[in-house]
């Protein structure tokens, strides 16, 4: 082979790694599910509202046996996304069907409802401070965000509901539990994680492996902007 | 000495061009033909895998199947070798015929560095090019963590996605960095250096290089299947909690660990048994010794890592239950198991790096080993209490609190014999003429990174300094001022000093020069600010951190832009030089009194065209009297009066 | 310091007095120099801070390691800058002085090394058992106690994917997820796990000790100054490792009191749903509330 074919292979070799670096990066290791925005209203400046769904099994994609959230966007479709994204110093209004059974928490201390106005929060139009997760139908999920004190836990459907949601996102002809809070912001531009303290990572061990580690299902960030 | 003189009968030289040699190279087995095997054995492992394991609760609930998983990539691995033709001789044999081994050649097609060679100058070249793979891309993982931690808050990767990142960038490391001497320079330069014309089990040796291959694809798959979230270190239960990838990280570490066995196996037996007549104990290189107490460390400690990561399989497909409680298992058992490995190991890292670099110092200096039995009983006693040491990564575990002086005492201790190699160095550049080619510069800059490891590894030690420490940045600088400051800077320095004995060629010292100044400014401006970071209270493994460490981490993360942007001027220079413009070296440019330097360049097919007599030591350097080290052409007469 | 010849004359023992003693000076006079500097500038402000008696005695260990590791370093610095000055190749390609090792300076250097580093050992091990095992985590069963337990304020930490709450015995069981400590006081972490290892890190305190899953490990401190403090997790323990943080304050001992019972008070219909207090807990998820997704 001549020096000038020996130089071309070799810049071919180059630019064939670089291509393939810069395809892992951003062709599979910056993906992440979609952001939904909470805009507040021209009347309502420092209030915004946010309408999710928690399903027992989101049904599409790759894990369809994980459980997961969904945030409905503005044009009113269902995303499954665990991102959101709220103005600073606003009070965010959840409304959030909760379509999955309960059981009981590793630590029944995550039973109390924190950080929510009044420290309740509103259940099929009951207002609940505390869940006890070992008796009746449990909890189902939490909405536990660390750096805003807040921790919601949502309790779940009876078990034994004959028209249980299998598919996300769900409809609210199926058996779900209506849930209402609203929680503050906060002053500070801030990427605050949350997560999910009921074991529903199920088939792993202590059920907190699959969904609870992904983003997009058991675990999200509220992303507070200005 | 009981060496066969007339290795020429041996095994694989008596073939000729008969047998499989004869056969076109795509039946004798390559790359292409064991990876359609390979993804065969795969696909058919996984089917049963799933026929097997399907119904299992674990399974149906979190749809994802462990055993298809294990199946699946253990077919692969075995269809892989049966590609390569591995299988070959051994099913010959068991025919009563006899495969020998394909001829040994001058010079070798391309073909041939892609197939289940049993030649160790081609299984030299094989790995060095593997483990520089796995250097850069674990290299550039580690770019991915700097750039995540430019911000406290703001994230460029999920943080599931940098977990996967910081776990598969240690991983493929420390798997990397157990092979990335005995692998290229063990193999190559061994049997070269105790003058015998082949290792003691090419086809072991062979093997041990082509396991490394399919560990690497297994571990790097790991990210596309939501990687492992439990590090390099795998912690139980975190390890059994997670998901596929999981088994991504203890399948690819399994052959990696079968590697290092084949590998260290190979290397003991060829250096007690082949040794040339002459070949003293005393005359031995320092880089053989260097070897033979790395491969029985490896012999001793890796069947425990084997242990736990077949443990550690079972508990995830078959729940098992050793490694969790609740069912009479315990944690405590795989970080015990995983550490008795996992120390001497990072011992087993050093080491060569030692060894490297006491052989290539005396060069430069122009002066014998400075206390050459020091450092040989430096090397044996830092392998004899790398075993001795593995609880002071548990001091804050709550086990064993009572033996914790114990274990302070001995991990103190083993500084002793890792202060030979500077009494070492330091002796043998007293009143030397130092001579500063690139190499040199390397071994120099071995001495000034290490040090800030040793002495940093004895705050480590200190169990209530280690209760500040522990697990911190502190630590994790600490460990790559001892394996990438001491170990790659001396993988780097042998690489400039061994081209012309690998490929005929000799670097250019001027982009040398710059590739060395940039690398070792930029590795030390990346890692010493790392120590204060840590010691401020940063743990490792974070994605968020505090606000007042950000100027710290910044500077950190654009001087490891800087590291890796010296690291690609190193690829392309080399590649460069080497695929390109081919400078042609001169037979021995060193001026090296090393019997692999005696063998000319390039270095015939067999080694040696007859068994050499050793008549002294490789480093009598500026001593007038000193004969040539071996007689290459030796009579009958010579070979008596020595051997 | 360059040498003015090229080729030098003399005894080889009178070659290496001359350039050895030039590098003694040296590294004495910079060592004497940098550890003073270490000592008493330095060593006051080097973290972890004194906020308790274990902090303090981790930032004085780390100062006595730091005087000690100065002439280390610069021995070999001060060496190798004296060595690549002056034993270079001077352009002759010459070899350089024959000498394959040295019984006194290889002795003198077996020694040094030994009595320092069984010094260390010693030091380490006095520093460990004294001051009731230095803040780490000791176990289910601890053998280095503090000497008086009378007035010892019991804090469980229990971690759990990816928080860390407390429990509070002396204050009926009760728990939280703030930590507040009052000063001049004894106090005992029974630090456990509901899942995987986590560590609690308490930096200020300078406390550490792994959260093993039914398993208790305890650590001891004083405090001894009031301020805040931040607690890390220090073991990896997946997604949100590197967010399992939360601050604590050290306040004086009434404004604890009256945190504690006011926290005790409002927190009684929720203590009523723990489980009993213990030094492990085994979640249980198989009881009424029953499974919690059928499909």
């Amino acid at each position: 082979m001549s020096k000038g074919a020996r130089a071309g292979l070799v810049m071919v070799a180059f630019a064939a790694a670089i291509g393939i670096i810069l395809f892992g990066v951003f062709g599979y290791l910056r993906s992440s599910p979609p952001v939904v925005s909470a805009v507040p209203s021209a009347t309502q400046p420092n209030t915004v509202n946010v309408t999710m769904q928690v399903d027992g099994a989101v049904g599409v994609g790759p894990h369809p046996t994980w459980v997961g959230y969904w945030i409905q966007g503005a044009n009113g479709q269902y995303k499954q996304t665990t991102l959101l994204k709220v103005p600073v110093n606003t009070y965010v209004h959840v409304k959030l069907y909760e379509y999955d059974s309960g059981g009981p928490l590793r630590n029944p201390y995550w039973g109390k409802e924190i950080g929510t106005a009044g420290n309740v929060i509103v259940v099929n139009g009951q207002p609940v401070s505390l869940v006890n997760s070992y008796a009746g139908n449990g909890v189902a999920h939490n909405f536990d965000v660390p750096g805003l004190g807040v921790n919601v836990a949502l309790p779940g459907v009876n078990g034994n509901a004959k028209n249980f949601c299998n598919v996300g996102p769900c409809n609210p002809s199926e058996a779900h539990n209506l849930i209402q809070f609203t929680f503050y912001s906060g002053k500070t531009v801030h990427n605050y994680r949350w997560q999910c303290f009921i074991p529903c990572g199920l088939g792993y061990l202590t059920g907190n492996g699959g969904p609870m580690q992904s983003l997009g299902y058991m675990a999200g960030f509220v992303q507070v902007v200005k | 000495m009981a060496i066969d003189m007339s290795q020429s009968t041996g095994v694989g030289q008596s073939g000729g061009a008969g047998g499989s040699s004869a056969a076109r190279w795509f039946a004798r087995g390559n790359i292409f033909t064991a990876t359609l095997f390979g993804a065969g054995g795969w696909f058919f492992g996984h089917w049963w895998g799933n026929v097997i394991a399907g119904h299992y609760t674990s399974v149906q609930n979190s749809g994802t199947n462990d055993v298809s998983w294990l199946l699946g990539a253990i077919f692969a691995v075995v269809a892989w070798f049966i590609g390569l033709g591995a299988l070959n001789h051994p099913i010959a044999k068991l025919w009563g015929g006899e495969a020998p081994m394909a001829e040994k050649k001058q010079k070798y097609s391309i073909m041939e560095y892609f197939s289940y060679s049993t030649d160790h100058k081609v299984v030299g070249i094989q790995y060095l090019f593997a483990m520089l793979m796995y250097f850069f891309v674990a290299g550039l993982l580690a770019l991915g963590i700097r750039t995540e931690l430019l911000s406290p808050t703001y994230h460029i990767w999920g943080p599931d996605t940098y977990i996967e990142i910081v776990g598969e960038h240690g991983t493929m490391m420390m798997m990397m960095m157990t092979s990335i001497i005995m692998g290229p320079f063990g193999n190559f330069l061994v049997p070269l250096m105790i003058g015998s014309k082949r290792m003691a089990f090419p086809r072991l040796e062979a093997a041990s290089f082509w396991f490394t291959v399919p560990a690497f694809f297994f571990l790097l798959s790991a990210l596309w299947q939501g990687g492992f979230q439990s590090g390099w270190t795998g912690y139980a239960p975190l390890s059994i909690q997670g998901g596929v990838g999981q088994d991504a990280y203890l399948f690819s570490f399994t052959l990696m660990a079968l590697s290092m066995l084949a590998a260290s196996t190979n290397m003991v037996a060829t250096i007690i048994n082949y040794r040339a007549p002459g070949m003293r104990w005393s005359r031995l290189s320092v880089l053989t010794w260097g070897m033979i107490t790395t491969a029985f460390t490896m012999i001793l400690s890796v069947p425990v890592l084997i242990d736990g990561l077949y443990v550690m399989g079972m508990d995830r497909a078959v729940q098992t239950s050793m490694l969790y409680g609740q069912h009479g298992g315990s944690p405590f058992l795989w970080e015990n198991l995983f550490w008795f490995f996992g120390h001497p190991e990072v011992y087993l890292l050093a080491l060569p790096g030692f060894a490297i670099t006491t052989e290539i110092l005396p060069v430069f200096a122009r002066k014998p080993v400075f206390a050459l039995k020091t450092s040989i009983a430096g090397m044996i006693g830092v392998a004899t209490l790398s075993f001795f040491v593995w609880q002071h990564h548990l001091f804050n575990s709550g086990m064993n609190p009572d033996m914790r002086p114990l274990f302070m005492l001995s991990t103190e201790l083993i500084s002793i014999p890792t202060g030979f190699l500077y009494l070492v160095g330091m002796g043998t550049v007293w009143r030397g003429r130092l001579r500063f080619n690139v190499p040199m510069l390397f071994m120099l800059a071995v001495f000034f990174n290490f040090l800030w490891g040793g002495i940093t590894g004895v705050y480590n030690s200190d169990v209530p300094v280690d209760a500040l420490i522990h697990g911190s940045f502190f630590v994790m600088a600490h460990f790559h001022f001892t394996i990438m400051g001491q170990l790659m800077f001396a993988v780097f320095g042998a690489i400039y000093y061994y081209t012309p004995l690998f490929f005929g060629i000799k670097l250019s010292e001027k982009l040398g020069k710059i590739h060395f100044w940039t690398m070792f400014v930029a590795f030390n401006s990346t890692f010493l600010p790392l120590f204060i970071v840590g010691w401020l209270g940063q743990p490792r493994r974070v994605f968020e951190y505090a606000a007042r460490l950000q100027t710290l981490n910044q500077w950190v993360s654009i001087s490891a832009y800087v590291l890796g942007l010296s690291l690609a001027f190193f690829v392309v220079t080399f590649i460069w030089q080497l695929v390109v413009t081919r400078p042609k070296s001169e037979p021995n440019p060193w001026d090296s009194r090393g019997l692999e330097w005696q063998v000319g360049i390039p270095v015939p097919k067999d080694n040696f065209d007859r068994i050499p007599v050793i008549l002294s030591s490789p480093y009598e350097y500026g001593n007038p009297n000193a004969g040539p080290m071996a007689d290459l052409s030796p009579t009958v007469a010579s070979v008596g009066s020595d051997a | 310091m360059a040498l003015k010849t090229s080729e030098e004359s003399g005894s080889p023992a009178a070659i290496a007095r001359k350039h050895g003693s030039r590098i003694v000076a040296i590294w004495f006079i910079l060592s004497l120099i940098i550890d003073l500097v270490v000592w008493f500038v330095w060593g006051p402000h080097m973290p972890p801070g004194d906020m308790t008696t274990t902090a303090a005695g981790q930032q004085f260990d780390f100062k006595v390691l730091t005087v000690m590791s100065v002439p280390v370093l610069l021995m070999v610095w001060v060496y190798g800058a004296y060595v690549i000055i002056n034993f270079r190749d001077r352009g002759d390609h010459a070899d350089g002085y024959y000498v394959k090792g040295n019984r006194k300076s290889q002795g003198l250097w077996y020694a040094a090394t030994a009595v320092l580093v069984l010094f260390l050992a010693g030091f380490g091990t006095y520093e460990l058992v004294v001051p009731a095992g230095a803040g780490v985590g000791e176990g289910p069963s601890p053998i280095w106690k503090p000497a008086s337990t009378a007035h010892m304020l019991q804090v469980q930490v229990i971690a759990q994917q990816w928080r860390f709450t407390y429990r509070w015995p002396q204050f009926g069981g009760m728990e939280t997820t703030s930590l507040v400590l009052p000063v001049n006081t004894e106090i005992q972490f029974n630090v456990t796990s509901l899942d995987v290892i986590h560590d609690f890190w308490a930096y200020q305190l300078g406390v550490k000790a792994d959260a093993n899953p039914e398993d208790n490990n305890v650590a001891y401190t004083k405090t001894q100054q009031t301020g805040r403090f931040v607690v890390r997790c220090d073991e990896l323990c997946g997604i949100w490792h590197g967010a399992m943080y939360n601050y604590g304050n050290v306040v004086s001992q009434n404004a604890f009191y009256q945190w504690a019972t006011n926290m005790e008070a409002q927190n009684a219909s929720l203590t009523k749903l723990l489980p009993k207090y213990s030094t492990v807990y085994v979640p249980n998820d198989n009881v009424a509330g029953g499974q919690y997704f059928n499909g």
